[in-house]
């Protein structure tokens, strides 16, 4: 993964993680790597790495037992919510541009929908 | 993150008329990589002769986990300097017995495992090695000691692009929750990623010293950039 250095790292592998959460890489309940191992694979301190999974916590998306490690949350509606979360984040983007093209909102269903269909 | 593994508290030092440090005060914590970072003249090194105790004649006051520079310091201090210390004549081999005579922390083991990943053996004459290699072989060496505090002076200095990645990779993979990294550098966008804190250093006097995630989230910078700021000529 190659960092933009300009913004905090731990915010940068939150990202990633989440993207890795939608896109089926990590599954529900699925152990996580170590801090360490983590640290190592992202090229990062293991410092910024315990950050970004303490946060990733504190969302509800990650779990900690004690003794056995860190794990995807089980809770489907949260992984729904994040999903849809992550599509409008994107899809927000796209429209803000479009409007700023002055496309109004028939116009920008419109060409939506055409390209969808002819993908 | 624990306790206070260097607290240094007014330090000066001349050489002749020119003052090198001023006034130098910070602390660095246990268990973390921290960045001295400052342009060739700045005083870099020779703050880290201080802590490695290559210089005395210092004023002020330095302690390394609570002792004062000393016999008692090398024990807990791995260092690589920024020159190869080794002679000519000697072989890999002799080399690690020299370490591992030295210093009782050596893990030899280890240091074979890093080496395995620079592709360095045993038998090779130190003379016929390049710059590149032989950088490599004494981070190796320096890695495999389980010192309290590893001190690193330009340890990406003399290597190429994809050599810096392997050493980086070497660093953060060897280095142990309860050690402290130290590394002076100049090449700051290859390596700030791997940083919790930094300290610039400019004509001898500590300018900055602060988290680097606190610094990329107050400034939308990069380290290497608030750093190409604050040393413009």
């Amino acid at each position: 993964m190659v960092f933009d250095a300009n913004i905090p790292i731990y915010l940068q592998i939150m990202k990633d993680f989440k993207k890795q959460i939608i896109a089926g890489n990590y599954k529900s309940g699925e152990k996580i790597a170590s801090v360490r191992e983590l640290a190592v694979s992202y090229g990062v301190n293991p410092n910024t790495v315990q950050r970004s999974l303490s946060e990733l916590e504190r969302e509800g998306l990650l779990y900690s037992e004690r003794t056995s490690g860190r794990f995807i949350t089980k809770d489907e509606e949260l992984l729904k919510q994040l999903k849809s979360a992550y599509a409008i984040e994107l899809l927000d983007v796209c429209i803000k541009q479009l409007q700023e093209l002055q496309f109004d909102k028939e116009a920008i269903l419109k060409q939506m929908k055409e390209r969808l269909e002819n993908e | 993150m624990s306790d206070t593994i260097i607290k240094a508290t007014g330090l000066n030092k001349s050489f002749g008329n020119k003052q090198v440090l001023k006034n130098v005060s910070f602390t660095c914590k246990g268990g973390s990589i921290v960045g001295l970072l400052g342009p060739n003249g700045s005083g870099k090194t020779t703050l880290i002769k201080i802590l490695t105790g290559l210089i005395t004649g210092y004023e002020g006051d330095v302690q390394i986990n609570g002792h004062a520079i000393g016999v008692k310091t090398k024990e807990t201090v791995s260092f690589l300097p920024d020159e190869p210390y080794f002679a000519d004549w000697m072989k890999v081999k002799d080399a690690l017995h020299i370490f591992a005579d030295l210093y009782r922390d050596f893990d030899y083991m280890r240091c074979l495992e890093i080496m395995q990943r620079f592709q360095i053996d045993e038998r090779m004459r130190i003379k016929t090695m390049s710059k590149g290699t032989k950088e490599k072989f004494q981070l190796a060496l320096v890695m495999s000691r389980h010192a309290k505090l590893i001190v690193l002076d330009e340890p990406i200095g003399g290597v190429d692009p994809a050599a810096r990645e392997v050493i980086l990779d070497t660093i953060l993979s060897n280095y142990r929750e309860d050690q402290t990294i130290l590394i002076a550098t100049h090449l700051i966008a290859d390596i700030e990623r791997i940083f919790d804190s930094v300290l610039f250093i400019k004509n001898g006097e500590i300018i900055l010293d602060d988290n680097v995630e606190e610094l990329r989230s107050e400034t939308n910078k990069s380290i290497d950039e608030l750093f190409r700021e604050k040393f413009k000529y």
